[in-house]
């Protein structure tokens, strides 16, 4: 059977995240956290694969122990098990550090439970904002990447094989490679299905396994938390665009303003440069 | 050297065996992505003040002509690598001819396109390296030697802040960098550059992904390469009115935009949308239609030439970055607008 994981994050809605005016920095209070959406959409295409074919899901997050909140929501649609990986150390993880942990975790996974044939991730968190940790990932478990991906045409358990839509900016492209592979999802891979009742029931009762840096003898230190990051933030500063020396156009009417804009427009030389 | 610049110094490895910066060209079938050249217009820059190299790297297959076009933007020195194998993208293979090179010339700084590829391609070489690696950066600068560090900027908590993200303790320092952010050279065909050929250390045999096909430009915007860009925001109301923005933008010859408030909405698909989460454009000549001018909005359209600006609300922030401002009823001074650059375009009028 199909062993997929999911790796999913608890994110602040950034969306509602604001700036105070006065202070410039952020207002955090009140902002709910969510399972970051393009992972559920990576979680929805692990069940459809698992209706159509048989296979295990099993979902990780790192974070704190709160996160335990998003696995339950992952439980409640239909993952089999879900895996917190907590500890003080993480913290402060930048997408390298975070990628090896990451690893690690899929790689004890395939230890418990089976050898693990595809990952998704989403294509990127709403708070880091990257989408680097998914590459990271496959690399550092050598699995064949698929980035971008907004529909899985086929999976072949048997070939095993996958084939893949990329959602490029100049185009679609149309990819097959081989598993083991990562996946990362867009919004445009599915629609993300309800809890069910009996899903709900089965989330409310159940318990994440747990792993610390206990649960991981192996695991370098130096390549984990802050330590393990080499980017640091050095600064973070509110935008400002500079002002344009605004000429505020006057006229009577619609057609008047109009009149007065392409006036403007065809003096200089931009109505030369289009070709206006 | 200051206290400061000493402190830095003393904190961070000795990386004088790496230098230049280098920049990663993207093409597609032999055709070079603009932001490429963007970045290599930008690389310039960081190079002078290194006092270093500008380097390019080209990959694909039947691309040596893009090492000229290399030069002609910029880049003091060419790496090039040619072989079928790389005819079309895949992670592997130029992802083993980037690690390769960057692990024999060392450059201290390597960028990519933030785009599909240049993401999928930095995330795995920086992982592979490693070294640090930032993201979508929107505006690039270095620290004078001794400390030659890449100040790499770009929007953080969702484009409501930027944030400068400094690499000290890997080389090389990496980062993809957004199209339209940044300004290519003009091209200058008397521009030479060595080039270097390199090898493609990966056979066929060895690579498990196959592109099976490609369908180009399905009807997408393409708002970075847009001249004219009449965008629309909260202030049209609905769906409907991006019709109106559309007559306008066909008789200019130019693209429909929206605001980040548009496009949650749900009157026009995200495709559209300037701004942090969307494109950052730098047309020549850009209108903003009942947009009221949030940050995370003129960050990503202040680069354009000409701004005007048409808002019911006189203190709308957008009139403080247009070139151009009218306040008042933007369904009537559209239409009007449309029918009066229609008329001096000697087009004729249809009532």
């Amino acid at each position: 059977m199909l062993h997929i994981v999911v790796c999913v994050k608890q994110v602040p809605d950034s969306r509602e995240i604001r700036i105070d005016p006065k202070t410039n920095t952020l207002i955090r209070q009140g902002v709910p956290s969510i399972v970051n959406f393009y992972d559920l959409h990576g979680l929805e295409e692990a069940l459809k694969i698992k209706d159509e074919h048989g296979a295990r899901v099993t979902v990780v997050t790192m974070g704190p122990p709160p996160a335990e909140k998003a696995l339950k929501e992952c439980i409640s649609l239909g993952a089999d098990e879900a895996v917190l990986v907590t500890d003080r150390g993480f913290a402060g993880a930048d997408t390298l550090a975070t990628s090896y942990v990451i690893a690690q975790t899929i790689e004890k996974c395939g230890k418990e439970w089976g050898p693990v044939d595809i990952v998704f991730c989403g294509k990127q968190t709403l708070d880091g904002d990257t989408g680097q940790v998914g590459p990271g990932v496959a690399c550092r478990l050598d699995l064949e990447q698929l980035t971008y991906v907004g529909k899985v045409v086929q999976v072949d358990p048997n070939a095993r094989r996958v084939t893949v839509q990329r959602f490029l900016e100049d185009g679609i492209e149309v990819v097959e490679t081989k598993m083991p592979v990562l996946i990362t999802a867009l919004k445009e891979l599915n629609k993300v299905r309800r809890a069910s009742l009996p899903g709900m029931i089965r989330a409310a009762r159940y318990k994440p396994i747990v792993w610390t840096t206990a649960d991981f003898p192996e695991l370098d230190r130096s390549k984990i938390g802050l330590k393990g990051s080499p980017t640091i933030v050095a600064k973070t500063w509110v935008p400002e665009v500079k002002p344009a020396n605004t000429k505020m156009l006057e006229g009577e009417t619609p057609e008047a303003l109009a009149a007065a804009l392409a006036d403007q427009l065809w003096a200089g030389e931009l109505a030369q440069k289009l070709g206006l | 050297m200051s206290e400061e610049a000493k402190a830095k110094v003393d904190e961070m490895p000795d990386w004088s065996a790496y230098r230049g910066v280098l920049i990663v060209v993207e093409q597609r079938a032999g055709v070079a992505k603009s932001v490429s050249w963007q970045l290599l217009g930008e690389g310039r820059k960081l190079a002078d003040k290194l006092e270093t190299d500008l380097l390019a790297l080209v990959m694909g297959d039947g691309v040596g002509h893009l090492a000229e076009e290399a030069a002609y933007y910029g880049a003091d020195k060419v790496y090039l690598c040619d072989a079928p194998e790389l005819r079309e993208y895949r992670t592997r293979p130029y992802s083993r001819v980037c690690l390769k090179l960057i692990e024999e010339a060392k450059p201290e700084i390597v960028l990519f396109g933030a785009t599909g590829t240049g993401r999928d391609l930095a995330g795995a070489i920086a992982t592979h390296l490693p070294t640090g690696l930032t993201a979508d950066t929107t505006a690039l600068d270095v620290e004078a030697p001794p400390s030659r560090l890449l100040l790499a900027s770009r929007p953080a908590f969702s484009e409501k802040m930027m944030a400068t993200i400094l690499c000290k303790q890997y080389r090389p320092q990496m980062a993809t960098a957004r199209a339209g952010v940044f300004q290519a050279l003009p091209r200058d065909t008397s521009r030479r550059a060595e080039i270097i050929r390199i090898d493609n250390p990966m056979k066929e045999a060895e690579i498990a992904a196959r592109v099976i096909d490609f369908i180009g430009d399905s009807g997408k915007v393409n708002l970075e390469e847009a001249e004219v860009i009449v965008a629309g925001g909260r202030g049209l109301g609905g769906p409907e009115p991006f019709q109106m923005l559309k007559e306008l933008a066909d008789a200019l010859g130019g693209k429909v935009g929206a605001s980040r408030a548009a496009v949650d909405a749900g009157w026009i698909n995200h495709d559209h949308q300037v701004g942090q989460t969307g494109h950052t454009v730098r047309p020549k000549l850009y209108f903003a239609i009942g947009i009221s001018g949030a940050v995370q909005h003129t960050v990503g359209m202040s680069n354009s030439e000409c701004i005007v600006a048409i808002n019911k609300d006189p203190d709308a922030p957008i009139f403080q970055f247009a070139h151009y401002g009218i306040v008042g009823d933007l369904f009537k001074i559209v239409p009007a607008i449309t029918a009066e650059v229609k008329k001096r375009r000697g087009a004729l009028v249809h009532e």
